[in-house]
């Protein structure tokens, strides 16, 4: 399945291995980011809220 | 009908970008794998370059990213800077890491091409030096931002370096056509058809460029909400310690 790369083998898998992993690097980090301070403020808006209610 | 305007309110624009997000997570994933995939494993080696060629599918929709990324930067912070909308500020926040991410896949997807086809990673061309150095730009621009506490002032002053740093955008791009010298060749893919490469590359080339747009949307849209839920959590704390 894998195309016949050649001499340049190395440098074309390098390429698409560091894109790769630095595309995957900014997803993770904006997803994880994303969840981490969505969960911080419902926390800070929840906490807020019952000390209003009392 | 609905003006673009009213998503300058951080809540509509929260909604509206809920809606949208599962769907382009869909169509960026989809739309990168088919270029990638038609690109990487169905096109023929370059008659000169061999299967180097395979490098260009990821390479020129990067520094195609890395050019926009910056000017979608300047609109926003143009709008910050003329009507003080802050979703506008946060947008162009949350867009830096994406369009920096972008400069550097391009930068070293380069330099991998570069070592077999030119005999070295890097040349002081004006078009490889001009991607280094918005490439600093975007290192700039993001520390600047997290350096200063209060957020009104983080806009002005990093709208005003976005300004600054539109030149280098301009000249990445049009740099070989400025400086008619160094190694980097003109244009692969334009609208002129008498400058594109073959069509067996151009179509997979395409493709992975739709796939970086639409990545490159779903990132800034899921970055955004976050910088603004974030100023909202900042806010709230503000608040909370003044009680």
């Amino acid at each position: 399945m894998i195309p016949e790369l050649g001499k340049y083998a190395g440098a074309v898998l390098s390429a698409y291995g560091v894109s790769f992993v630095l595309l995957a690097l900014i997803v993770g980090a904006s997803v994880w980011r994303a969840r981490n301070i969505r969960a911080q403020l419902k926390d800070i808006e929840d906490r807020l809220k019952a000390q209003r209610s009392q | 009908m609905t003006s673009i305007w009213e998503y300058a309110n951080p809540k509509k624009f929260i909604d509206t970008s809920d809606r949208v997000i599962p769907a382009l997570w869909v169509l960026s994933l989809g739309t990168l794998a088919i270029g990638l995939i038609w690109g990487f494993f169905f096109t023929p080696d370059d008659y000169r370059q061999g299967s180097t060629v395979k490098i260009f599918y990821l390479h020129v929709p990067a520094a195609l990213m890395a050019i926009n990324a910056w000017f979608m930067m300047l609109v926003a912070s143009l709008i910050w800077i003329i009507r003080r909308h802050h979703v506008s500020a946060l947008a162009a926040r949350a867009a830096a890491p994406v369009g920096m991410v972008m400069t550097l896949i391009a930068l070293l997807t380069g330099a991998i091409w570069g070592q077999p086809m030119w005999g070295t990673w890097w040349a002081w061309d004006p078009r490889l030096t001009s991607f280094l150095i918005l490439f600093l730009f975007y290192l700039g621009y993001i520390a600047l931002w997290a350096a200063i506490e209060n957020d009104d002032t983080a806009a002005d002053l990093t709208s005003v370096l976005c300004l600054v740093g539109s030149v280098f955008a301009v000249l990445s791009r049009y740099a070989v056509n400025f400086w008619n010298q160094g190694l980097h060749q003109g244009a692969s893919m334009s609208l002129d058809a008498e400058e594109n490469v073959a069509d067996v590359f151009w179509w997979p080339a395409l493709v992975a460029m739709a796939g970086f747009v639409l990545l490159f949307l779903l990132l800034v849209l899921i970055r955004t909400q976050t910088e603004i839920r974030a100023r909202r959590m900042r806010a709230l704390l503000a608040r909370e310690r003044m009680q």
